[in-house]
């Protein structure tokens, strides 16, 4: 069910790393295989909330809480879990976890929970999330999965960060709703439209593909 | 209720509020599986009869869990209906059609994780769609979605020819014509409008 192209980098990644140290768990999320500049995985979000720095925030730490709890209950479940249901079981478990950060975002904050719209109940789907559960959480101890989901959420919320400010402030002059330009600034109205989505993502992977090229040159 | 027309709802959800390019659902198996005509007609297909079913069977779940009371119980019911559904269309295509079943691989299962199915069955709670609606607005959302797929696997396939710097190939020219495609379909806004 899991992207098949992460399933097989994560293999070789665990071949090589099997007695890295803990910390490396954490870190390796936020950067050198960061879920959406380099496995290009949970795109919808991605693109859907991202037209403004707020949104893409609060999109960000609602998937790293999910990720965090269910890589924690399904690592601490992994020997309970019979093999051929498992991804249906993770489905629930997700689900579950999603429906309680809906029902807190609402209670918290009703204009937030409006404007993100439906796409929090789409965490469910977000295949970072099952992909974590079926890549790492099922197969390694409680600590581990916890760092793995944390490192991994924060790495989504850095990646979705830097698009949505990107998109805010060219599409809207302001950064987390403060204008920083002056009154004269014209908007890129299109960067806060869908297309823009798809223009600033694309801008955002070529910028790192120019950097990992230099950097080994 | 809504007072939208059932043709409105179905160009709505096909062209104005295109899943895929205005709504940004279904990206993954758009950017997967867009490389081959023949692939994404299937797949179009596939996707549009799995939202259909499950457009079906939410709007029975809402009823039911209306009436118990359960709203909470919402998303957890549709995923599971959902995957089931999924299984059930794998298992008839394998049967069917062998070499159907070959040729979309891995991304017959991962119709489950698909958003645009999920969205599909949200959005028309939310509206609160009737039956015939909610099939309509399926149909539209399936339609949608193929012709999205369609164009882009077209562009694709002439893109695969042409010579592009090497940085750019691959997800980031996708990408591009990606935007340029949503786009253009913002040319459709005001169409479905009453």
């Amino acid at each position: 069910m899991v992207n098949k192209k992460a399933t097989t980098t994560k293999t070789g990644f665990f071949d090589q790393m099997a007695s890295a140290p803990s910390t490396d768990e954490f870190i390796k999320g936020l950067w050198r295989e960061n879920p959406i500049f380099v496995q290009v995985l949970g795109m919808c979000p991605t693109l859907a909330v991202t037209n403004s720095l707020t949104n893409a925030l609060a999109m960000g730490l609602a998937t790293t809480f999910v990720l965090v709890a269910s890589n924690g209950l399904i690592s601490s479940l992994r020997n309970f879990i019979p093999k051929q249901v498992r991804i249906a079981t993770y489905i629930l478990i997700i689900a579950t976890f999603v429906t309680l950060i809906d029902y807190g975002i609402q209670a918290t904050s009703v204009a937030l929970h409006k404007s993100l719209g439906a796409f929090i109940s789409l965490i469910v789907v977000n295949c970072l999330i099952l992909g974590r559960a079926e890549a790492f959480a099922s197969k390694n101890n409680v600590g581990l999965s916890l760092l793995d989901g944390l490192g991994m959420g924060l790495g989504f919320t850095f990646a979705l960060s830097c698009l949505g400010a990107l998109r805010e402030i060219m599409g809207n002059g302001s950064l987390l709703n403060v204008q920083i330009f002056g009154e004269a600034y014209q908007e890129w109205i299109v960067m806060i439209l869908p297309a823009g989505g798809f223009f600033t993502l694309a801008i955002w992977l070529l910028f790192f593909n120019v950097l990992k090229k230099k950097k080994m040159a | 209720m809504t007072h939208e027309s059932l043709w409105q709802i179905f160009i709505n959800a096909s062209l104005v509020n295109n899943f895929v390019l205005a709504y940004f659902l279904g990206i993954c198996p758009f950017l997967g599986v867009s490389g081959k005509m023949e692939t994404a007609t299937k797949m179009g297909v596939a996707v549009t009869f799995v939202m259909v079913i499950s457009a079906i069977s939410a709007y029975g779940i809402h009823k039911v869990l209306t009436m118990i009371q359960a709203p909470f119980l919402e998303l957890i019911s549709y995923i599971v209906v959902i995957a089931a559904t999924v299984q059930l269309v794998e298992m008839f295509i394998k049967k069917a059609s062998p070499a159907l079943f070959k040729a979309l691989g891995i991304f017959l299962p991962l119709i489950t994780t698909n958003c645009a199915i999920l969205a599909v069955a949200l959005f028309q709670t939310n509206k609160g769609y009737g039956f015939l609606e909610s099939i309509v607005y399926a149909l539209g959302a399936g339609t949608g979605f193929t012709l999205a797929l369609l164009l882009m696997a077209g562009v694709r396939e002439r893109a695969d020819l042409a010579t592009v710097p090497g940085i750019v190939k691959g997800t980031i020219l996708t990408l591009f014509i990606a935007g340029i495609l949503s786009l253009t379909f913002m040319g459709f806004a005001g169409l479905g409008t009453q």
